[in-house]
């Protein structure tokens, strides 16, 4: 019995236990640089567009294993429509809008060839990843615009002044970002306490109440962890606020709504939930349109961090965003994902990253590196739900 | 007495936290049909894959003797050596590749590597002549229907040189007519000495064309009947599968009280959504009332659940025409969505395929038809939804840990009560059941039956489609007999027998 347990949590927890491991091992290789508030600062604004992309993908993950290749270029096209414009004197938060509005447009344009006229995935997007790459250096002429807007930069950047600002002035110490971190537990515990009684007065089953208690203990701890960590810093990176935003809404969305019942049901069995009376087309289109607004909030949170609109950026991040879906826990058939599991996919990644850039390993390396991992990760998934058998 | 040709010996199959197999001796003599029967999940399929090597020598206990050797198989290739051959429920062809290249998959003909085509196809044609196929080998599979494909794994195995034949369920998705060849086939082969064992759920068949009949129960050997020396009826089969006498394989009705039309077909006519020139079904009339079961009865290809799915929101089709009335009201329904919201449902035949998402858990199956009525405003009220899956728990006696379970771990049964579940959550006035007890055992069969007495007791109507006779006669008010397409006849339940519904067929078939 109490050997099927640790099986059980091991299976269950493998990618935190897998990342935990990473963090142990970087931070001896790397003396505990990796652990510094610097450190863990970059670690976020480095990746926001991770985080961003990563959970459209997965809803397009769930409807059935269905990839997004077009993200990188629509970040890239997206971002260049921004940039030109605000050079141009355009107003910042026009020229959000109109990059937010561009990236519904990609979405319904896409959506539209996938769900509708059943294009496969794969070559839909793989017309668009090229499609839009062209655009964007259209759009740019093929040359770097800079983003001159302070203001855009602070309110969605990532880089060197892009921090909320400390309501209490504190020198060496940022105590928004800390109180912050505190009242994010204190909601945290209450939610779960409140659902747990909840549950309990109707009688519903509930989990036990120390796994309960010591999962509570550990994301608390992590919290306030990185709190301190950014705290001592220069506070909370304004891209973050971004990525929780992002996290919330969609995490809220997958696990509370009809529209995320709908994805994980057309991913779990497309015939089933169309003869249930639900518009399966409707839901792809809806994935596919969601993942053209978030490549496009990505394209904004890049153009900032990078102070400047490049037609190369944005490459490569497609994979980026696969993989940590697929490192989180996303099933390559559809229909099995989580949010938070995505986070840790894209926490793993990042943390493998900056974790050898720290130790100086050579960047083509880091490459073959990251392929073993995502290689790594899929197999396990693949061999312990072959051993459940 | 003849030769035992295969004796498996004590043999206990364990997987993590269950004993599928404890203790199960089987002894089959050279040139008989031995028929393996039991509930699902009882451990038939395990003990076949335990002697055609899926699960190799050293993961179970006990011994394989065959033909007077104690046999340690580590692939299927190493069994299939010997000539036992297993042909599996689910037919194992590709679809597009020609029956002559799926009979030699793995088993090429040719000389280093090449293949010879001509000797393949020369082959093939050899074998296909013994299982009485008149296609050419170069038919693709896709081509030919279920009856043949069941055919071409039997010429496959012949291929091989089988001695020992294994047939999982090999009627499952055949009609009558095609089984009642295959059930024939197997009586020939038997003449010329080949020795079949044979797993069925259809204990007529089984009576019909099984020398001896072993039966499991939880995993254990519990009788061997012998043709011979014993008297071997369905009931006495039953009997020993389930471990009591079922006195009664349907439930009785009592005072349900048949009331006005609930819904009535007229002139329905479909047609195929490839082929449009071909019609599906052609001027088609029924009504059921409150109250009521109405069987549909036909061969496997009548066009019933292309008639079923036509009517529930146009789900399969196209250019249909014909009136449909509700409660008296004609509608169009023109989508699901619509047939649903006008108190229809559809039970789908294919509960794996078009009916459950099997990587859900109950509860979210439970409500994903019907999930409006707990999600105001686009979100989820998990309360509710929870309570309402553990009230069809209840009401339907689905065996789960909880309603957190996924589906997919469920046995057949309790899938199937799930997804009845899921469709009275939806609150249909109008029930279209197709084969719903289809692959399920007797014990869960006959509450799926008390399940449909309490709908109509209800005032509800059902429509059960059944490829099964017995099922049909046993639970039907009025019988609709379909033939290729057409409303062939209609019988009320006190003149319809078994004869008279067969007889409607073959005579409806040659009059077209």
């Amino acid at each position: 019995m109490e050997k099927t347990n640790v099986s059980t949590i091991l299976r269950k927890y493998t990618m935190i236990i897998a990342l935990v491991l990473v963090v142990i091992f970087f931070s001896i290789t790397t003396q505990g640089k990796i652990l510094f508030p610097q450190n863990i600062n970059n670690l976020i604004s480095q990746n926001a567009y991770v985080f961003v992309l990563a959970t459209g993908m997965l809803l397009c993950i769930l409807t059935g294993g269905n990839i997004d290749l077009s993200v990188g270029s629509v970040v890239c096209f997206a971002g260049a429509i921004g940039a030109v414009m605000m050079d141009k004197g355009v107003n910042m938060w026009a020229a959000v809008l109109t990059m937010l509005i561009i990236g519904l447009l990609v979405g319904v344009w896409q959506g539209f060839w996938i769900a509708y006229v059943k294009v496969p995935p794969f070559i839909a997007t793989l017309a668009g990843m090229y499609a839009f790459r062209g655009l964007s250096n259209v759009v740019l002429q093929g040359l770097t615009v800079s983003i001159k807007s302070e203001a855009f930069i602070r309110v969605f950047g990532g880089g060197a002044d892009c921090y909320v600002p400390d309501l209490f002035g504190g020198e060496n110490f940022n105590m928004t970002c800390m109180i912050a971190g505190c009242i994010a537990v204190v909601i945290l515990v209450a939610m779960q306490l409140k659902s747990r009684i909840n549950n309990k007065s109707r009688g519903y089953e509930t989990a036990p109440l120390g796994s309960t208690l010591v999962k509570l203990a550990v994301i608390g701890a992590v919290i306030l962890w990185v709190s301190y960590k950014l705290s001592s810093y220069k506070g909370i990176p304004t891209a973050l606020i971004w990525i929780l935003l992002v996290l919330l809404i969609y995490g809220y969305t997958t696990t509370k709504t009809r529209m995320g019942r709908y994805l994980y049901a057309v991913g779990g069995n497309e015939k089933a939930t169309r003869l249930s009376g639900i518009n399966t087309k409707r839901v792809y289109f809806f994935a596919y349109v969601n993942m053209g607004i978030l490549a496009a909030l990505a394209g904004i949170l890049t153009i900032a961090r990078l102070t400047s609109s490049q037609p190369t950026y944005g490459q490569g991040y497609e994979m980026d965003a696969i993989g940590a879906c697929f490192i989180g826990g996303a099933s390559a058939y559809g229909g099995v994902g989580t949010v938070p599991g995505v986070v840790i996919g894209a926490v793993l990644m990042g943390v493998i990253n900056q974790g050898m850039s720290i130790m100086g390993i050579d960047a083509n390396y880091q490459k073959v590196v990251k392929g073993l991992v995502l290689l790594a990760a899929v197999t396990f998934d693949v061999l312990s739900k072959r051993e459940k058998k | 007495m003849a030769k035992v040709l295969l004796e498996m010996k004590n043999i206990t199959k364990t997987f993590p936290g269950v004993k599928a197999l404890d203790n199960v001796n089987l002894k089959v003599e050279e040139g008989e049909i031995h028929a393996l029967v039991g509930e699902n999940g009882a451990g038939k399929s395990t003990l076949m894959n335990v002697l055609s090597g899926i699960y190799p020598y050293g993961t179970y206990e006990g011994d394989i003797v065959y033909n007077g050797e104690v046999c340690k198989f580590s692939t299927i290739k190493d069994s299939e050596e010997k000539g036992i051959v297993i042909i599996h429920q689910e037919l194992a062809l590709v679809p597009y590749m020609s029956i002559g290249e799926n009979m030699f998959l793995g088993n090429e003909r040719g000389k280093s590597g090449a293949i010879d085509w001509n000797e393949t196809y020369g082959e093939a044609d050899k074998y296909l002549k013994m299982v009485g196929l008149s296609e050419s080998s170069r038919v693709l599979v896709k081509d030919i229907g279920t009856g043949k494909q069941q055919l071409v794994e039997i010429a496959k195995a012949l291929a091989k040189h089988a001695k020992l034949l294994i047939l999982d369920e090999p009627t499952s998705s055949l009609n009558e007519t095609d089984s009642k060849a295959l059930l024939d086939l197997l009586l020939k082969f038997k003449k010329e000495g080949m020795t079949s064992i044979i797993i069925s759920h259809k204990l007529n068949e089984v009576a019909y064309v099984a020398d001896k009949i072993t039966v499991i129960r939880d995993g254990a050997t519990i009788e061997t009947l012998d043709k011979h020396t014993t008297e071997i009826s369905e009931d006495r089969i039953i009997q020993g599968m389930v471990g009591r006498e079922l006195t009664d394989r349907f439930p009785k009705r009592h005072g349900v009280k048949i009331g006005d039309v609930n819904m009535e077909v007229k002139n329905w006519t479909v047609h195929h959504p490839l082929y449009p020139e071909r019609k599906v079904c052609d001027d088609v009339s029924i009504k059921v009332r409150k109250g009521e079961v109405v069987g549909i009865s036909g061969l496997m290809g009548a066009g019933r659940t292309e008639l079923a799915m036509s009517i529930f929101g146009q789900s399969y089709g196209t250019n249909i025409s014909g009136q449909l009335y509700l409660a008296g009201k004609e509608v169009h329904l023109k989508t699901v969505r619509q047939a649903i919201k006008n108190k229809l449902a559809y039970v789908t035949e294919d509960r794996k395929g078009n009916g459950l998402v099997l990587s859900n858990p109950i509860k979210v199956n439970t409500t994903l038809a019907n999930l409006d009525s707990i999600s105001p405003h686009m979100i989820i009220d998990k309360d509710k939804e929870y309570q309402v899956a553990e009230e069809y728990r209840g009401k339907l006696k689905t065996k789960c840990p909880t309603v957190e379970q996924n589906v997919g771990n469920l046995s057949g049964g309790n899938q199937q009560k799930v997804l009845l579940a899921k469709w009275m959550f939806a609150d249909p006035d109008v029930l279209i059941l197709d084969e719903p007890t289809r692959g399920i055992d007797v014990g869960a069969k006959y509450e799926i039956y008390c399940i449909i007495n309490d709908l109509v007791a209800a005032g509800k109507s059902v429509i059960m489609i059944s490829s099964e006779l017995p099922e049909v006669l046993g639970m039907s008010d009025r019988i609709y007999i379909m033939n290729e397409g057409k409303i062939a006849g209609e019988l009320s339940a006190e003149e319809a027998t078994q004869e008279k519904i067969m007889s409607i067929i073959v005579t409806s078939g040659k009059g077209a």
